[in-house]
């Protein structure tokens, strides 16, 4: 099993036929995911041929929804299309929409949120400015590199790609049911709770590990969660704590503001509910391992 | 990006807000003139980024012209709390009858925009929060929605502004609401928001702060940039693209992701422990691509500034491969040579992930006098800072 993304997801790409999608279409078709198609009102009709595979281009979301089944859009239009194509994804129904873009405006990223609670959370959204999910042998939807680590036990939830990739390698030879990058904005859709709820239901994940940032308490509120609802065993690694206050540290969302947001707050927090926390990531790497080990 | 209150104060004016007239000066003389065009007694503000202005002495009201001159150049050049006063704002005084706060900003646990309002204005709203949460109103705005008279009005009941303000507090509720969309702002902050004594409520005081994001879509903002604050460094960077951030160690820092750049600065604090206290120089993501013209930027900013004294380059191969970085590393110190650079700063280089044999491999046959290849992100961080303690 893996979580919300299986060897079944039906993929579009919204804004397919720009260098990064089209890039990022040709390693997702490579890692195995079923990409039935891109969204581009002015291509609408025509076809991409990406590596032997045609792939049809349709005006919008609710007819390549419709004409092939898709379950799954991977959103990389340009942060000033973005919204408009995310709320499309809402309006059409789509079960997961990845957003991979950076820099999108807050107002823009609240706005569809509010528009994804008003019309009844029917779309998961991930991101924005997230590397996306992926389910290693199964399907890729994002620019998580495939090739890092196979299948395995592991959970892993990270505000960070690189650290996400860090953290995968590291652990390789375990391997990983799913791996969900949150991205690190300050309003994103799926947060470290929604993803330890699903590791919890989901009965081939064993451990989870979380990689948080400074910036904002969804930490906080990530160990308050553990402590009533995750009975499988976490390990978490935070990135910041030398990091200088009111600093914007290249995510959007990591600034230390004030005494909040700061990693010490969020370490206590999480050791508070018996979470083991890394102080780098290969110690944390060492940490999971050793949990795998005892179970 | 934070403004100072002078340029909160045009901003709320050009949105429609009701503030007092007044203007910027960089000198005593600027001053003088502004008071004498508002023709009236005048408050003199040092314009920090910082709070507790007025207990630093850096608030002062004048009676005349001269006096205004008289208190700006006692207050331009003062130091607050480690800021260096270079503008004063120079405004008509107020007969302050009573004091309210009023803000919107940005509710990440909520993922949505928050509205503050407070009959106790005039003092830290986090201390009314905490000494009578009753008389602070929090309400969650609908980011589709917005704020519109009804919802303005609610507001204003919730918090139990008088009624006799009532109408004027749900007025620049609705319109601070419109310049908070209309800038792309994730806080704008008014403390206090007053009743003078001739029944008018004005905003006296502002903070403001854009979202970077929305730079694409704001081209006025640019001009909010204050030049003469930013690190000349992080100005450098920001010209190449570069996202930087200048620190005070000695240890330079080059990565990619900002997630990892933050794990190398912590990881590179800890092994600076032992070194008695090497600290890193500096924040820079590389981002995804990393190529040579990007590395040979990135490098140039790091070996100019003139507190590092080893640089750790920190990649993970992910989506870039690792011989991609390497050859970009190779060519980049080959391009700042060429450029005249001087080019004498140990680098130490940890690459990992995708291709990573291939990239140690063209290190290595490369061999460059100044690079070391180490191939754990804590065994490099440990010889950069040893490194940098070596060469102080």
């Amino acid at each position: 099993m893996a979580i919300w993304l299986t060897e079944d997801s039906k993929v579009i790409v919204q804004g397919m036929t720009g260098s990064e999608g089209m890039k990022h279409t040709r390693k997702m078709l490579a890692a195995g995911t079923k990409i039935v198609g891109g969204v581009n009102p002015r291509k609408a009709g025509t076809t991409v041929d990406v590596d032997g595979t045609e792939l049809p281009v349709f005006a919008s979301v609710a007819e390549a929804m419709g004409q092939t089944g898709a379950d799954v859009t991977v959103i990389f239009v340009p942060p000033a299309h973005t919204k408009s194509a995310v709320l499309e994804a809402i309006d059409a129904g789509i079960g997961l929409a990845v957003v991979i873009t950076e820099g999108v405006p807050v107002h823009d990223t609240a706005e569809f949120w509010a528009h994804a609670v008003a019309t009844g959370n029917k779309t998961r959204i991930i991101g924005p400015n997230c590397p996306g999910i992926a389910s290693p042998g199964k399907s890729n939807a994002g620019i998580i590199p495939a090739s890092i680590s196979g299948s395995g036990r592991i959970g892993l939830v990270s505000k960070s790609g690189t650290l996400t990739y860090q953290m995968m390698y590291e652990l390789s030879d375990i391997g990983f049911t799913t791996a969900v990058g949150i991205g690190g904005d300050p309003i994103i859709g799926t947060t470290h709770i929604d993803a330890l709820a699903a590791f919890q239901e989901d009965p081939e994940t064993e451990a989870i590990v979380m990689i948080g940032e400074i910036g904002g308490d969804a930490e906080e509120r990530a160990a308050l969660y553990i402590k009533e609802h995750v009975t499988k065993p976490v390990v978490a690694y935070i990135a910041g704590f030398t990091a200088p206050e009111g600093k914007t540290m290249g995510h959007a969302g990591a600034i230390i503001s004030g005494s909040s947001g700061t990693a010490d707050a969020k370490k206590v927090a999480l050791e508070a509910v018996g979470v083991k926390v890394g102080k780098t990531p290969s110690e944390t790497a060492r940490l999971m391992r050793e949990v795998i080990e005892s179970l | 990006m934070d403004l100072y209150e002078y340029q909160g104060r045009e901003l709320f004016e050009r949105h429609g807000l009701p503030v007092l007239s007044g203007d910027v000066a960089t000198t005593p003389e600027e001053a003088r003139a502004i008071a004498e065009k508002l023709g009236v007694g005048v408050v003199v503000k040092a314009q920090v980024k910082v709070g507790g202005r007025g207990k630093a002495g850096g608030v002062k009201l004048a009676a005349d012209p001269a006096e205004a001159q008289a208190r700006a150049t006692d207050i331009l050049g003062m130091d607050i709390k480690g800021h260096t006063v270079h503008k004063v704002m120079v405004t008509t005084t107020a007969q302050i009858e009573e004091e309210y706060y009023f803000s919107y900003l940005l509710d990440r646990a909520n993922r949505t925009f928050l509205c503050i309002a407070s009959v106790a204005g005039g003092m830290e709203i986090e201390t009314v929060a905490h000494d009578a949460p009753e008389k602070v109103a929090k309400v969650a705005i609908d980011a589709s929605k917005g704020v519109d008279l009804a919802l303005a009005r609610e507001i204003v009941a919730l918090a139990q502004f008088p009624a006799e303000v009532a109408d004027q507090v749900a007025d620049i509720a609705v319109k601070l609401w419109a310049a908070f969309v209309a800038e792309d702002a994730t806080l704008v902050e008014v403390n206090p928001l007053a009743k003078l004594d001739d029944g008018r409520v004005l905003l006296l005081d502002a903070k403001v702060t854009f979202d970077a994001n929305a730079d694409f879509r704001q081209a006025g903002h640019e001009a909010y940039e204050d030049k003469s604050a930013v690190d000349p460094l992080e100005q450098a960077a920001k010209a190449k693209d570069l996202n930087y951030v200048k620190l005070d160690g000695s240890v330079g820092i080059i990565g990619n992701g900002a997630g990892l750049v933050m794990s190398t600065l912590d990881v590179v604090s800890y092994a600076g422990e032992e070194f008695g206290g090497v600290k890193p120089a500096n924040f820079l993501d590389i981002g995804g691509g990393a190529s040579a013209e990007v590395m040979a930027d990135s490098l140039e900013i790091v070996m100019s500034d003139a507190d590092v004294k080893s640089i750790f380059v920190n990649v993970f191969g992910g989506i870039t491969a690792c011989d991609a970085v390497a050859n970009g590393i190779v060519s980049a110190l080959q391009l700042l040579h060429d450029r005249g650079e001087d080019v004498t700063k140990p680098l130490v280089v940890r690459l990992d992930g995708n291709n990573a044999e291939e990239g140690r491999r063209i290190l290595d046959t490369a061999n460059h006098p100044l690079v070391q290849r180490v191939d754990t992100m804590d065994g490099a961080a440990r010889k950069a800072a040893e490194l940098a303690a070596a060469g102080v």
